[in-house]
């Protein structure tokens, strides 16, 4: 128990999406101009990362792994090339399904994701979510707790980084460096801050 | 089609209209590798040889993709090509390719590549989006080497894993400059990045 939790902590703040491992980058430098459709599209985020990774998780460990069709006596296949395709075929998928689900049961939700929901596809937070779940052989809990925790942890990001931004429009920076200059500036400062939780134990 | 405007696909992604510091695309795979040089310029090939080679693939076949479904053509190309790229730096570059971990993978969500078949070789000629392709993916690598370059050198002293800047723990006479190993200094390396470009730019057209 006290593992998850800190691997949750860790996957928010320590090792961060956005801020240690600069995934996502293009949509956090998009979307982050308003703070409640960057708030939208980190709910949106943490529903799909939180369905994805332990979906992905069951397919590795049962379908793609070396030596994973065993239950269907065919211990010698290692499939673990198809990871790649196989991954983006699930997270396409599931964007897709839910997009569909939401429509039907929870249209409010729906119209305020909007076109965010098919923008996560390439997402490269949502992939590498994935694909590190994969790399650090988490089982199937661990993988719903760092689904759910790296989602988070990219949300509250975009959610800072929008609210910063906010208020930098109103800064008088040098020319040359306004616009996107200023937001890299400002995001390595916020991946300094985010840094400090790394000196934490648990 | 005029040579100067195969020139013009090849060179002016690299400078003018850089793919990451101008239109922004791509960031989210480049920054992490860039922590030494070895792993950026291993990064910087694979991704050339994936931009070059899905344009050229995406440019041949651009005639016979039904439009509705050719996102999902164009990302199994990629995603096969990124494979087979992953596949030959296990084989040949194993230690690299550890360290390079899920950042090849992440190629395939990298919107460079799925930005230029989009943009460029969905409607242009077989040798042009080649020419466009390696053209990106150079003007990918300048940014990446460049940043690779200062971090490795300033970072930890060393370039290439070689030792240029003797460090004051082996001997030396150089305190390595710590911050520049981890990830907040890749972002202010990009402002930087941009903001010269962009000063560069402003003169170059008066």
């Amino acid at each position: 128990m006290e593992a998850l939790l800190s691997l949750f902590i860790k996957s928010i703040f320590i090792e961060n999406m956005v801020l240690s491992f600069f995934l996502g980058m293009c949509t956090f430098l998009a979307v982050s101009k308003k703070v409640d459709t960057a708030f939208n599209l980190g709910i949106a985020v943490i529903v799909v990362q939180t369905v994805t990774v332990p979906i992905n998780n069951l397919l590795y460990t049962y379908v793609l792994k070396e030596g994973a069709l065993a239950w269907l006596n065919m211990p010698n296949i290692d499939l673990s090339f198809l990871t790649y395709l196989a991954y983006i075929g699930v997270i396409a998928a599931i964007v897709q399904i839910l997009e569909m689900f939401l429509d039907k049961y929870v249209p409010a939700l729906y119209h305020t994701l909007g076109i965010f929901l098919p923008l996560i596809t390439v997402n490269c937070a949502i992939l590498a979510g994935s694909l590190f779940m994969a790399e650090r052989e988490y089982t199937f809990t661990q993988s719903v707790v760092y689904g759910v925790g790296s989602g988070m942890g990219w949300s509250l990001a975009i959610v800072l980084m929008a609210g910063i931004r906010y208020k930098l429009a109103y800064s008088n920076p040098p020319k040359g460096l306004e616009g996107i200059g200023l937001v890299f500036l400002t995001a390595g400062l916020m991946s300094m801050a985010f840094m400090i939780f790394s000196g934490i134990q648990l | 089609m005029a040579v100067t405007k195969l020139r013009e696909a090849l060179w002016q992604p690299v400078i003018s209209n850089n793919p990451i510091a101008v239109q922004i695309l791509g960031i989210c795979s480049a920054l992490a590798v860039t922590s030494k040089l070895t792993t950026a310029v291993i990064m910087s090939l694979a991704v050339i040889v994936v931009t070059a080679f899905s344009n050229l693939i995406i440019s041949i076949l651009r005639k016979h993709i039904p439009s509705n479904i050719r996102l999902i053509v164009q990302m199994v190309i990629i995603a096969t090509l990124v494979i087979i790229v992953d596949q030959i730096l296990k084989a040949y570059a194993f230690s690299v390719s550890k360290q390079l971990s899920v950042f090849v993978g992440l190629i395939i969500t990298n919107c460079i590549v799925l930005g230029r078949v989009e943009a460029f070789a969905m409607k242009n000629p077989p040798l042009a989006s080649l020419l466009d392709g390696v053209g990106n993916g150079l003007g990918y690598s300048f940014i990446l080497i460049s940043i690779g370059f200062i971090r490795e050198l300033f970072g930890s002293g060393t370039l290439f894993g070689f030792t240029v800047l003797k460090p004051i723990t082996a001997g030396g006479w150089y305190e390595p400059n710590g911050l520049l190993v981890l990830s907040p200094s890749a972002f202010f390396l990009i402002a930087f990045l941009i903001w010269a470009l962009s000063l560069f730019k402003k003169r170059s057209t008066h």
